[in-house]
């Protein structure tokens, strides 16, 4: 064979070793943005969590005064309680009524109250804590605005839960084409293996190119992601989004994220590579 | 002296109402010279083939420098083939490595270090006069060089037996000429016992020889 021959050979192994090494990482790739997209909407959910959480309340009416302390002790959900002024109201009554009846209203008039609570609650917790607060006699009515809570609540549990199956979706079909680009590796070296078979190599050492290609790939497709992550950071576009809406989140964790990016990675492609070896085709 | 090759009523086969080789009762000397010759087809790659564990005995006992082939287990068999050298007719390079990986591949399966093995495939590459190709690749040789190299991998871990599958087969007259020296080399020289199968024994051999011939499944000792 000629050396011009051998170079458009070796030039054409080379594609094709560059294709299966695409395939691969881009597959990878897709598995860990998938990932990643979950944790960074399971980050951001937890985040507008904490804002409800700030802007949810729930109102007590009652027929006479508490202290602060005496809600925290119906409930550990209980962070912090504030009168309702009823101000407002009666100055707002002023024309319409005696002055004499006024004060008889202001004397009458039951006791509001505005309590916030320690974190988001499920509408569970809502009920639950609606049951506690009215077992005290002085309290007449709870008001939870469990309707509106409730609608929004599980709207962000539906999204949550959307991306969940998503990704699971997305993880599993994503690893049968790496177990079919893997076993498309292994029938590439299928000749090399068997060489080394012959003078008896043991299976992880004849397998060792394949483990090599699923290391290096790994590794290249948690680069790409940390890239991509590191784009959406720099350009901001993502985040100015979540800002107007008033969260501040993490999407990617340069050193957490991306160790971890990099564990399933290696965990995916170092695992499949197990499987074609332990359990090759029949054809083989 | 040890038997290196002990076969009692063997019988070979790759498919079950078809046998190749039927009820052979032979053995090989350890530190021997042994040809098997016989018409195409006759079974001698095949016999050949059991000996280094690519084909299992359909009946009888097959034992190869001390361990028995029927139903080896795949432990054994790679350990086995850490001391057989073996050289096929189609020289079975590996295409992505150069010269001298491919003639350093049984050190690397028998873990030798890079020290101990740069210095074994350079004197081996000497002895086959390839050493000005080390760094080339076997499409890049042609067949008579890529079959000096097969050869200089199948000497590189000292094995205790050589197979030779049609070694010379196509092969023009320089290279067959070193290939044999080589072959005889290592029997004289290494002991090493050295299993050959052919169509034709070369004439004006140094060595003393066995002859095994295959006739309609059947081994006869030629004298």
């Amino acid at each position: 064979m000629s050396l011009t021959n051998t170079f458009i050979l070796t030039r054409v192994t080379s594609m094709k070793s560059l294709k299966n090494h695409i395939s691969l990482i881009i597959a990878l790739f897709t598995v860990l943005a998938s990932v990643q997209i979950y944790v960074a909407v399971d980050r951001t959910i937890a985040a507008y969590e904490t804002r409800l959480k700030d802007d949810y309340s729930v109102i007590v009416v009652a027929n006479k005064a508490f202290i602060p302390a005496e809600f925290k002790s119906m409930s550990s959900m209980v962070e912090r309680s504030e009168p309702i002024s009823t101000t407002q109201v009666l100055e707002r009554l002023k024309g319409e009524m005696s002055q004499k009846n006024l004060d008889l209203l202001r004397l009458t008039l039951p006791k509001f109250y505005r309590i916030y609570l320690n974190r988001y609650p499920s509408p569970n917790e809502i009920n639950k804590l609606q049951h506690l607060l009215q077992r005290n006699p002085a309290i007449e009515r709870v008001e939870g605005f469990a309707q509106t809570h409730d609608t929004i609540y599980k709207l962000m549990l539906l999204f949550k839960n959307v991306v969940q199956v998503f990704s699971v979706a997305i993880a599993a079909v994503t690893s049968l084409l790496i177990l079919k680009e893997m076993r498309l590796w292994q029938f590439q070296h299928a000749e090399r293996m068997s060489i080394m078979a012959l003078f008896g190599a043991p299976v992880w050492l004849r397998s060792a190119v394949l483990f090599r290609l699923a290391i290096v790939d790994a590794i290249i497709a948690t680069i790409i992601l940390c890239l991509a992550f590191f784009v959406i950071d720099y350009y901001g576009f993502l985040i100015t989004q979540l800002k107007a809406i008033g969260i501040s989140v993490e999407l990617f964790n340069f050193v957490n994220d991306a160790l971890r990016s990099l564990g399933i990675a290696l965990g995916i492609s170092i695992a499949l590579t197990f499987m074609i070896v332990i359990f090759p085709n029949e054809e083989d | 002296m040890d038997k290196v090759i002990i076969a009692q009523n063997l019988s070979l086969s790759y498919k079950e109402f078809e046998t190749i080789i039927s009820k052979a009762t032979f053995s090989i000397d350890a530190g021997s010279f042994v040809f098997i010759t016989g018409a195409s087809g006759s079974g001698k790659s095949t016999l050949l083939k059991s000996f280094y564990g690519a084909i299992e005995p359909k009946q009888g006992q097959l034992s190869v420098g001390g361990v028995k082939m029927n139903r080896i287990s795949t432990s054994k068999l790679n350990f086995l083939r850490r001391h057989i050298g073996i050289v096929f007719q189609d020289y079975k390079l590996i295409k992505e490595w150069t010269i001298e990986k491919n003639v350093m591949l049984p050190l690397i399966i028998s873990g030798y270090t890079s020290d101990v093995s740069g210095t074994q495939v350079q004197k081996l590459l000497g002895h086959v006069k390839l050493i000005h190709q080390a760094g080339k690749y076997p499409l890049e040789l042609s067949g008579g060089e890529q079959q000096r190299v097969a050869m200089a991998r199948a000497l590189a871990h000292n094995p205790i037996l050589i197979l030779a599958d049609e070694p010379t087969g196509n092969l023009d007259e320089y290279s067959s000429s070193v290939i044999w020296n080589l072959l005889e080399g290592a029997n004289s020289q290494l002991k090493t016992t050295v299993v050959v199968v052919t169509h034709h024994i070369p004439l004006g051999l140094n060595v003393p020889y066995k002859h095994f011939h295959i006739d309609a499944g059947n081994i006869n000792e030629i004298a």
